[in-house]
C-alpha cells in the first residue's frame, strides 16, 4: 500500500505533497534543525499538525491513533527501552532478523543495561519489524553503527522492505547511503522538499 | 473528669519555648530563626480565626453556614494541591483536577461517614462535620498532592519513553500505564504507613487531643480507628480520581503525548 501525504505543515515545512509507492524507499536529507525528525513525526501522528495523511485508500483519522502507529511505525534516532530484558520490548520474537543483524542466540534475554548505542539502534529496528508495520519511518537509523554494521544492515532492511512491500521514508545524512538505499532522494530546502537526483 | 481550659498566659510560655528556640537558631546560622517566628505567629493568628469561626458556626449550625465552610476548605485545599507540583497542567487544570478529586473522594466519605456511621442529628451537625471534612481533606490533599506531583514529574521526565511505546503502536493507557500505577502508589503510601504505625510508633493527634479533652481513650480509639480508615479510603480514591483525569489530559484526541500542557519548572 503507498503511504500518501498531503499538503502537510509543521514547524518551518508548508503544504507537502509526497507519495511514497510500495516497496520504494524515499531518503530524505537537510541540515540539523531543518525538520527531518518532526516531519517524521508529524507522518506518525505524534505532533499536532495540518495535512492529510493515507495509507492507501484509508484516511489516518479512520484509525485510532495508537492504531496508525502501528502501522506507519516511526524508528526514532535515539530509542528508549523501558523494561529489564529486551525480549519485553518486542511484539513476537524475531530470531532471522536478530541473526541476520549480528546478534547470537540469547540477545533476547539480555539486559537493557549492558547494550550498546549501536546495539539498541540495531535492536530497536528488529523491535519496530516485530509490531507488524505497514509502513516504516527511520530516522538516522544507521547513525551508530560502524561500517560493517551499518552494511549488515542496510542488506537486512532492504530485503524486508522488499519483501513486505512497505513504503519508506528514510531520513539519512550519508550521500553514499542514500545512492545505495534509496529510490528517490529529497532534501529539505527551507519550506519545501527538494528532489536531488 | 474535667477539662483543664489552657489560660493566654500558660500559652505564652509555651511561645517563649518557640522563641528560645529561633535565638538558638539564629545563633547557629541555621537561617531558619525567621521563618519558625513567622510560622509560629501564623499558627496562632489562624487557629484563633478559626476558633471564632467553628464558635459562630456551631451556635448557628445551619446547613448552608457548614455548606460554605466547607467549599472554602475544598478550594483552599485545591489552590494548596497546585502549588505543591512542580511541573503542573496548564490553564486551570491542576487547580480543577485536585479540587474535583479531592470533592468526589472527600465529600463522598464524608457524608457517608456522617450519615451512615456516626448519625448526629442533623447529620450535617458542625461539630461532626467539621473536624471530620477538615481531617479528610487535609490528608486528602496530601495524597492527590504526592500522587499528582509524582505523575507530571515522571512524564516530564521520561517523555522519550512515553513517546516511544507510542511509537510501537501502544495505546496511551499503555504507554503511561507504569508511571500511573507508580503515581497512584505514591499517593496512598503514606496513609498505609501510618496506619500499619499507628499506636505504637505515633500516638494520633487527634485520638491524644481527644483524650487530653476528657473522652475515655476506648472512645478516643473508637474516633481515631475510624479516622484513619476514612482518610485512607479519601485519599486513595482522591489519588486514583486524580491520576486517571491528570493523565488524560496528558494526551489529546489523537492520542499524542502533550508535554506542552505542563509548565515548566520554576525555581
Amino acid at each position: 500500500m503507498a503511504l500518501t501525504i498531503h499538503a502537510l505543515s509543521i514547524g518551518a515545512l508548508k503544504d507537502i505533497d509526497l507519495i511514497v509507492q510500495p516497496g520504494e524507499i524515499v531518503c530524505l536529507s537537510g541540515e540539523s534543525g531543518s525538520g527531518k525528525s518532526r516531519f517524521l513525526r508529524a507522518i506518525a501522528d505524534l505532533e499536532p499538525h495540518e495535512g492529510e495523511v493515507h495509507l492507501g485508500k484509508t484516511n489516518r483519522c479512520d484509525f485510532p491513533a495508537h492504531e496508525w502507529r502501528k502501522r506507519v511505525m516511526l524508528v526514532p534516532a535515539e530509542s528508549q527501552w523501558w523494561a529489564d530484558a529486551v525480549k519485553d520490548h518486542f511484539c513476537k520474537p524475531m530470531p532471522q532478523a536478530l541473526a541476520s543483524l549480528g546478534f547470537g542466540e540469547g540477545a533476547m534475554d539480555w539486559s537493557v543495561a549492558r547494550l550498546s548505542s549501536g546495539e539498541k539502534q540495531r535492536l530497536a529496528a528488529a523491535r519496530a519489524l516485530s509490531c507488524g508495520p505497514e509502513a516504516l519511518l527511520l530516522d538516522e537509523p544507521t547513525a551508530n553503527l560502524d561500517d560493517e554494521n551499518t552494511e549488515q544492515f542496510e542488506r537486512w532492511i532492504s530485503e524486508e522492505i522488499a519483501r513486505t512491500a512497505m513504503p519508506v521514508i528514510w531520513v539519512a545524512h550519508d550521500e553514499a547511503q542514500m545512492k545505495r538505499v534509496g529510490n528517490r532522494h529529497f532534501r529539505i530546502k527551507g519550506d519545501h522538499l527538494e528532489p536531488v537526483t | 473528669m474535667n477539662v483543664i481550659d489552657l489560660a493566654w498566659w500558660e500559652l505564652a510560655i509555651a511561645a517563649s519555648m518557640v522563641v528560645a528556640l529561633a535565638i538558638t537558631s539564629t545563633l547557629a546560622r541555621l537561617n531558619v530563626g525567621k521563618p519558625i517566628l513567622i510560622a509560629a505567629a501564623r499558627t496562632v493568628i489562624q487557629l484563633s480565626l478559626i476558633g471564632l469561626v467553628l464558635e459562630a458556626l456551631f451556635a448557628v449550625g445551619s446547613f448552608h453556614w457548614v455548606a460554605l465552610m466547607a467549599t472554602v476548605m475544598l478550594l483552599v485545599a485545591g489552590r494548596e494541591v497546585m502549588a505543591r507540583q512542580k511541573h503542573r497542567l496548564t490553564g486551570g487544570w491542576a487547580f480543577g483536577i485536585g479540587t474535583v478529586s479531592m470533592f468526589i473522594s472527600g465529600f463522598t466519605v464524608t457524608i457517608l461517614t456522617l450519615t451512615v456511621v456516626i448519625g448526629p442529628d442533623p447529620w450535617y451537625t458542625p461539630q461532626y462535620a467539621i473536624p471530620l471534612l477538615g481531617m479528610l481533606l487535609g490528608n486528602t490533599m496530601t495524597g492527590v498532592a504526592l500522587s499528582l506531583d509524582r505523575l507530571t514529574e515522571a512524564v516530564w521526565r521520561q517523555r522519550a519513553v512515553i513517546e516511544n511505546r507510542l511509537m510501537l503502536g501502544q495505546s496511551w493507557q499503555d504507554a503511561i500505564g507504569d508511571f500511573r500505577r507508580e503515581a497512584m502508589r505514591s499517593g496512598m503510601m503514606p496513609m498505609i504507613n501510618s496506619m500499619a504505625a499507628a499506636g505504637i510508633v505515633s500516638l494520633p493527634g487527634m485520638m491524644t487531643g481527644q483524650i487530653l479533652g476528657g473522652s475515655p481513650p476506648s472512645v478516643a480509639v473508637k474516633y481515631q480507628i475510624l479516622v484513619m480508615f476514612t482518610i485512607t479510603v479519601g485519599s486513595g480514591f482522591g489519588a486514583i480520581v486524580a491520576v486517571s483525569a491528570g493523565s488524560r489530559r496528558l494526551f489529546d484526541e489523537r492520542e499524542r503525548l502533550r508535554i506542552d500542557r505542563l509548565s515548566s519548572a520554576r525555581a
